[in-house]
């Protein structure tokens, strides 16, 4: 660890905080009615859609109709971008002539972006065409980012409404969280990016002529021309981070050159990918009136941040000691990167590569600027361990607040019984029905993440996939699962997923890992919001003091680790040990 | 208050408990506890193995299958004994409470008078709206209301006081309990509950446990109970095929035994609590039972946990039901002692204790011995409702006494008025609280006022730091009185209450417990006569006196036979004491599992990954003796928690915060910490003694 | 209840269309417009030309074996290094044999092609990149390769030294990431160093 690494690192925390600020003020004037000039430019737009869609602004849904509406889209939806896969050939936007994808990774790829995961079993420069990155997967990337925001305003309206049935309108909040929010941000940002050498054009692939030819390794013949793969980039990578998606234009995710050129593009990526979680943490605190509970969150969430952050840089830090065996300098200092180097880019060296490997776990981005899988086992383990912790470290844009939120009421159902109360949060009384939900979502991660991994090393098929021995081909399992039931979408990416068990499984996970969560969560909304509010008394549990933050945090790493800790300690502990012993 | 001695622990209920434990074995019984449950069925599971493995195909050595299967019957085992402690504690107290309840013949009345025909029934078959006639020496058969007669009751049966108290027909001490003694007289009772449906009976449904139905918080804890122990499931059910890819993938090892899986399951799974889920719910209505408190539902008693309002009648349970004179204050140009004189003959013959209080207070200070009304040739004027005054006449004069609006009316009524500055002398007297009790005298030349008596409510010792005790706990209170806001509301600040409802009557009380709870708050009270019950019965806590009227108890949803209405302090207490047990054994049994991890994990893959050694932080001695540590210390500490859950964690009224501080600190840290002590120990145990 | 449902699917349909056309056709198609008018050279990939023919991108690496031109780092991507239609790691775990045999194998050749120098490898020279397109190598690794270079060119160190020194970018702002030599740049400079 140097210095600079650790001043890399602070310096995002505090930019985090900073931008989340204006951001949440920002989003509440949204849910309000109140997006200013957009408003007046867009204000006529989105009535005439309100009437095309045969809604009314101020229709309002209960959380049946609510999670209906959520569930009728995201089907639609997942059709939309399976038939634009099978479909390229014959449409335009194709300069490179792809034709239809296999229908099971077809399958794996249209879930895996509408359910915000953006795993990506395929290599996106080498299967799919401009067309379907730009109307099936960068659309994906706005609206399933929308519809977590939904979600997420349905269950916020669900603590700050009392004695009603609806939750708001699933249409409305859909295209104010697109119109208001996500475009503008990734517009802004896109530019951006472009500017710093994010490619962002039509034209297709071009070829350049090496200074020195190389061989084709599979066809033997000499090669003179190096082929660069061009596309859209700037527009698709905005939102892509924005919206917590991650699923990269090209192969290599954010490690490419033209997704993420320099140390300054990733720091807007990484900002990007953790701004509207941090916000829409504090908007929790603005909704409900009382912005000291946003605030206690979102401390919450950024201590265990900075926990990983740190934990992560120091084991990349400390390299690989097979490789300092070799007589290789891994010292890091001002003139060399160091640590563990496989797998990352020297322009963004150790700490940028924990930076990145941190935050898009703890938030579902999924997308990478280095190799996890060549990470070492303990820098490995922090990334895998945010996963678990089931999308509340930041979780996905409203995804994580909703997450986070089902764990704030398992921990003020324990922590008000140890006061001898009738445990209550913002007011609402957690009864049995809230827990029954609350224990479906708690559940719903060790089931899609223990028991695919369980049906997978016991499964020849399965294991043919694995490309690391021992230890760590458990972990890669164990991380594709983690992934794809948080709808995280980075990978271990050595193992090749692209098999019908990872497909049709990891399609399976996904859709229950995000539906699973949304449906319970919107029936807790609909039961909170028929509920009186209790006014706070001196007996009542305060919920943004730094003990209940203590108390929040433990309640998510202990159920975290009490489910896990028997994975982890078969796959990166053991290998991490095994590695120190060599 | 009366307790009555209660051995926690006797020897003959632990017998008894025993061989409850055993009975409890039967699957009928284990599945209302789903969590038990499962280790019932890993128990019966692993009872197989060893059966296998006695046949010579065992997956592990006989021996240690069978320690392991021993172990686990255990853990299911105290967790019955738990329970089955709890109901025996509490079935003690239900048959203390049943003695009273004789089988004697009951006389049954043909119709509601004491003359009517008669016939002996068993007082087990008397219904609700039978007649009965009871008569001095006999017990009361069954709860009711007198309907005709007064008589003295020897109550002690039931509230262990032994003065005995008059019950008469209406009014406010009309209620009569069943297993009570009449004393002297007769009375003429009502039977109001149906055999089986009485108070007592409800109560002894809840400490046996058989009828006891799960509060929302019960079930909501059940839930998430039921959650972590199929998320353990899980867990240890996938770790057979991982165990299968890390000995592939490490070529060396075997594939971790089921009786090694079933019995992380176990530890791992939350026992603690869900073993001692039903005795904690048993023990506290048991806890109830012994504060001299019936409740008729375990919704009842965690509801009272939640209050944040507690509403107070002022009379007989801020202030002693009778005030008491403390001064004259003698009307202009009219003697102090005239008025002494006059009102201790207005009051003499007058038994209320207020009556007495002037008559005593005019001894004290002005040396006037009380007369006796013979030899004065005077006649008593009662108390009526209709004129609001008393007093005496006597040959010539007339003395009259009552409120300010009494007077005036009477001394209206013979053209004279009340001097302006009597008038302020009342306002004064009721400013600070107090009572004024005007006394005028009509002789010959017309009526005249004598002056003001001041009647002082007295408030009771002690209570202003019971109310500092409740705010402490975050309940606010509120006084309830009749009488006008000057006089309410001094009294509130010498009682210490945070609020008061002046000039109250008996729907003012009901609009108010509507109101409170419509903002949302959990609304308490107290009451005896008949009209509070529409009130008590809209109040979410209502503690009715057992010396009430039928009417108030069956409004209320807890009895208290001891008739003391900051009883409630109590009630609250053990109603939060109650959550505060489950929560914090919840607490304990999941911080337990971290130890439980270090000791098995490194042990079950020892073959298979020896470098997982380095997990092995207690420096267990083998992996057998690490599993089985961690199997005997899971089952132990459920005995080792049985009196704290049937005592109940302590509680001391302190802010929200502290009281999460301090628990976390000793069930959450303490949770963490002992099983590393308690395993650690426990291996040292097996191997000191060779048993592994 | 299956009527809400079914209430549900005409405005999924118009919204997905609605939306779909906003952020998958007007939003990119007005983000290509601006950034081809603002930023034509880096929207367009950053292209090398030279003489009117395109030589590389400045973000792209290229693979160098010829001990005269400075080597980049090693290329995961198949089936040729630095494969700029198919980006992609090694994937290698820390713990994998075959890492470890592959970094011997590179550190071996790196022996081989300068016998003489004794110092220890940058792991950057040795290890694969996460893209297989790295461009840059760290000062350290360029300073690493000075000396071979010079024989191989016949020129002085010292010379080549400064070059290096020109084509080191520091960190951005001073801050983020690592000080970085691109590959590519300096071999095209000291291509044009040749008489």
């Amino acid at each position: 660890m140097t210095a600079n690494g650790i001043a890399q690192i602070s310096l995002y925390l505090v930019t985090l905080v900073l931008v989340a600020v204006p951001l949440a003020a920002w989003l509440e004037r949204v849910g309000d009615g109140r997006a200013g000039p957009l408003e007046r430019a867009f204000g006529p737009l989105e009535r005439a859609f309100y009437r095309l869609l045969g809604t009314a602004a101020d229709a309002e849904q209960d959380w049946r109709g609510y999670a209906a509406a959520v569930l009728v889209f995201s089907a639609f939806s997942v059709l939309a971008v399976f038939a634009l896969q099978e479909l390229q050939g014959a449409l335009p936007l194709n300069p490179q002539g792809f034709g239809a994808v296999a229908a099971d990774s077809a399958l794996n790829t249209a879930v895996s972006f509408v359910t915000n995961t953006n795993w990506q079993g395929y290599g996106g420069e080498s299967t799919l065409s401009y067309l379907t990155q730009m109307l099936g997967l960068a659309v994906q990337n706005f609206l399933s980012a929308a519809v977590g925001l939904a979600v997420m305003l349905a269950l916020f309206r669900g603590f700050s409404r009392r004695e009603t049935a609806t939750l708001g309108n699933f249409w409305v909040d859909l295209t104010r969280a697109t119109l208001y929010v996500l475009l503008p941000l990734a517009f802004v940002l896109a530019l951006a990016l472009a500017a710093q050498g994010v490619v962002q054009t039509f034209a297709p692939y071009v070829t350049a002529t090496l200074l020195e030819p190389t061989v084709d390794s599979a066809s033997g013949q000499p090669l003179t021309g190096q082929v660069i793969a061009l596309g859209p980039v700037a527009s698709q990578l905005a939102i892509k981070h924005l919206g917590t998606n991650g699923g990269g234009f090209f192969n290599a995710n954010a490690s490419h050159p033209y997704e993420n050129p320099t140390a300054l593009t990733d720091f807007l990526l990484v900002l990007a990918q953790t701004a509207l979680p941090a916000a829409c943490a504090l908007l929790f605190g603005r909704v409900t009136g009382d912005r000291r509970q946003g605030w206690a969150i979102l401390a919450a969430m950024l201590i265990v941040l900075a926990v990983a952050l740190f934990a992560a840089y120091a084991a990349e830090s400390a390299g690989n000691p097979r490789i300092a065996a070799l007589g290789v300098d891994q010292q890091a200092g001002d003139a060399s990167p160091g640590g563990n180097l496989e797998g990352k880019e020297v322009r963004f060296g150790i700490a940028r590569s924990a930076l990145f490997a941190v935050t898009t776990t703890a938030t579902s981005c999924g997308a990478v600027n280095g190799m996890h899988d060549s990470f070492t086992p303990l820098g490995g383990l922090v990334p895998l361990a945010l996963m678990q912790f089931s999308e509340t470290i930041l979780g996905g844009v409203g995804a994580g607040m909703y997450g986070m939120l089902v764990f704030v009421i398992v921990a003020v159902f324990v922590a008000g019984l140890m006061v001898g109360r009738t445990p209550e949060y913002l007011g609402k009384k957690i009864e049995p029905f809230e827990m029954k939900m609350a224990a479906i979502v708690v559940l719903l991660m060790p089931a899609v993440v223990l028991l695919p991994t369980a049906v997978a090393a016991v499964t020849p098929a399965a294991l043919a996939s694995l490309s690391n021995p021992g230890a760590h081909g458990f972990a890669q399992v164990l991380y594709a699962f983690t992934s794809m039931g948080n709808n995280n979408g980075s990978a271990f990416a050595g193992l090749n997923a692209n098999t019908p068990f990872y497909n049709l499984l990891g399609a399976a996970v996904m859709l229950l890992g995000r539906f699973g969560t949304i449906v319970p969560v919107l029936a807790i909304a609909g039961s909170l919001a028929a509920k009186k509010t209790v006014p706070a008394g001196p007996g009542t549990l305060p919920t943004h003091t730094p003990l209940f933050v203590g108390f929040l945090i433990g309640t998510v790493v202990i159920v975290g680790a009490l489910t896990f800790f028997p994975v982890l300690a078969l796959g990166p502990l053991v290998e991490q040990l095994q590695l120190a012993a060599h | 208050m009366s307790r009555k001695p209660h051995p926690r622990f006797d020897a003959a209920l632990v017998r008894q408990a025993l061989v409850d434990a055993l009975k409890k074995l039967h699957p009928r019984h284990q599945l209302r506890n789903p969590v038990m449950f499962t280790v019932y069925v890993g128990s019966a599971l692993t009872t197989l193995l060893f059966l296998q493995a006695l046949s010579g195909a065992g997956e592990a050595p006989a021996g240690f299958i069978l320690a392991v299967t021993l172990w686990l019957w255990f853990t299911v085992l105290f967790a019955n004994f738990a329970e089955a402690m709890a109901e025996g504690r509490g079935k003690a107290q239900a048959e203390s409470l049943r003695r009273t309840r004789t089988h004697a013949r009951a006389r049954r009345l043909q119709a509601p008078q004491r003359g009517a025909p008669q016939e002996a029934v068993p007082s087990d078959r008397l219904r609700s709206g039978d007649v009965v006639l009871v008569e001095a020496g006999e017990i009361i058969p069954g709860d009711g209301e007198v309907i005709e007669g007064i008589a003295s009751v020897n109550e002690s049966a039931i509230t262990g006081e032994s003065a005995p108290v008059v019950r008469e027909s209406g009014g406010d001490r009309s209620a009569v309990t069943g297993g009570t003694t009449v004393l002297s007289d007769w009375l003429v009772v009502r039977i109001t509950a149906n055999p089986g449906e009485s108070f007592l009976d409800r109560m002894i449904g809840l400490v046996e446990g058989a009828k006891r139905q799960k509060t929302p918080n019960e079930i909501a804890l059940a839930i998430l109970l039921a959650s972590l122990t199929l998320i353990f499931l899980l867990v240890t059910a996938t770790l057979l095929p991982y165990s299968r890819y890390a000995v592939e993938a490490s070529g060396s090892g075997q594939v971790v035994p089921l009786t090694v899986l079933i019995a992380l399951f176990v530890c791992l799974a939350p026992t603690t609590i869900g073993g001692l889920l039903s005795a904690i719910g048993i023990a506290g209505m048991d806890r109830m039972i012994q504060a001299n408190v019936i409740a008729t539902s375990g919704r009842a008693v965690e509801a009272a946990g939640d209050v944040d309002v507690l509403l107070l009648d002022k009379t007989g349970t801020i202030t002693l039901g009778n005030r008491q004179a403390t001064e004259f204050v003698p009307a202009p140009g009219v003697g102090t002692e005239r008025l002494a004189d006059a009102a201790q003959l207005a009051s003499l013959a007058d038994e209320t204790p207020e009556g007495r209080s002037i008559v005593v207070l005019a001894k004290e200070r002005y040396g006037l011995r009380g007369r006796e009304i013979h030899e004065l040739d005077a006649h008593f004027v009662p108390f009526t409702a209709q004129t609001s005054m008393s007093g005496v006449d006597l040959p010539g004069r007339q003395i009259r006494k009552g409120s300010v609006e009494a007077i005036e009316r009477w001394l209206r009524a013979q053209g004279r008025g009340l001097a302006p500055l009597v008038r302020d002398a009342a306002d004064a007297i009721s400013r600070q609280g107090a009572t004024p009790l005007i006394v005028a005298e009509r002789g010959a030349d017309g009526g005249e006022v004598l002056g003001v008596v001041r009647l002082k409510d007295i408030v009771k010792g002690g209570i202003r730091e019971r109310f500092a005790e409740l705010r402490r706990m975050g309940i606010r209170t509120v006084m309830i009185t009749g009488d006008n806001a000057l006089t309410a509301a001094a009294i509130a600040a010498e009682a210490g209450v945070d609020d008061f409802l002046a000039e109250a009557r008996p729907e003012d009380k009901l609009a108010l417990i509507r109101q409170l709870q419509q903002e949302g708050r959990l609304v308490a009270m107290t009451g005896d006569g008949t009209n509070d019950a529409p009130a008590l019965a809209q109040a979410d806590v209502a503690v009715a006196m057992n010396s009430g009227t039928q009417a108030a108890k069956e409004a209320g949803n807890m009895v208290d036979l001891d008739s003391n209405p900051t009883k409630l302090i109590e009630i609250v207490e053990i109603g939060k004491q109650l959550l505060m047990t489950r929560g914090a054994l919840t607490t304990f049994s999941l911080a337990n599992d971290v130890a439980k991890y270090f000791a098995i994990i490194p042990a079950a893959f020892a073959a298979t990954y020896p470098a997982l050694d380095a997990l092995n932080v207690m420096a267990l001695a083998s992996p057998r003796s690490a599993l089985m540590s961690a199997v005997i210390f899971n089952a132990l500490v459920i005995v080792a928690l049985i009196p704290l859950a049937l005592r109940g964690v302590s509680y001391k009224p302190t802010g929200a915060s502290q009281m999460l501080r301090t628990n976390l600190l000793i069930y959450g840290l303490g949770g963490l910490a002992v099983p590393f002590v308690g395993i650690k120990a426990i291996d040292l145990v097996l191997t000191g003694l060779g048993l592994v | 209840m299956l009527r809400t449902w079914l209430c549900a699917c005409r405005p999924a349909i118009v919204a997905l269309a609605g939306l779909t056309l906003l952020t998958g056709l007007v939003y990119p198609l007005a983000v290509t417009a601006l950034a081809q008018l603002l930023f034509p050279h880096q929207a367009g990939g950053s292209l090398i030309v030279v003489q009117e023919h395109v030589r590389g991108s400045q973000l792209l690496g290229q693979a160098f074996t010829d001990p005269g031109h400075f080597w980049s780092r090693p290329s995961a991507t198949a089936p040729f290094p630095y494969n700029a239609a198919a980006s992609g790691g090694s994937n290698l775990a820390p713990s994998n044999p075959a890492l470890a045999a592959a970094v011997a194998a590179r550190v071996q050749a790196l022996r081989d092609a300068d016998p003489g120098n004794p110092r220890p490898i940058p792991v950057d020279l040795v290890t694969a990149s996460a893209s297989g397109l790295d461009p840059h190598i760290s000062p350290a690794a360029a300073d690493y390769q000075v000396e071979r270079v010079a024989r191989a060119r016949g020129l002085a160190p010292q010379q080549l030294q400064a070059l290096v020194a020109a084509h080191t970018e520091p960190r951005v702002l001073g801050v983020l990431g690592e000080a970085r030599v691109n590959v590519l740049a300096l071999n095209l400079a000291l291509d044009g160093l040749q008489p």
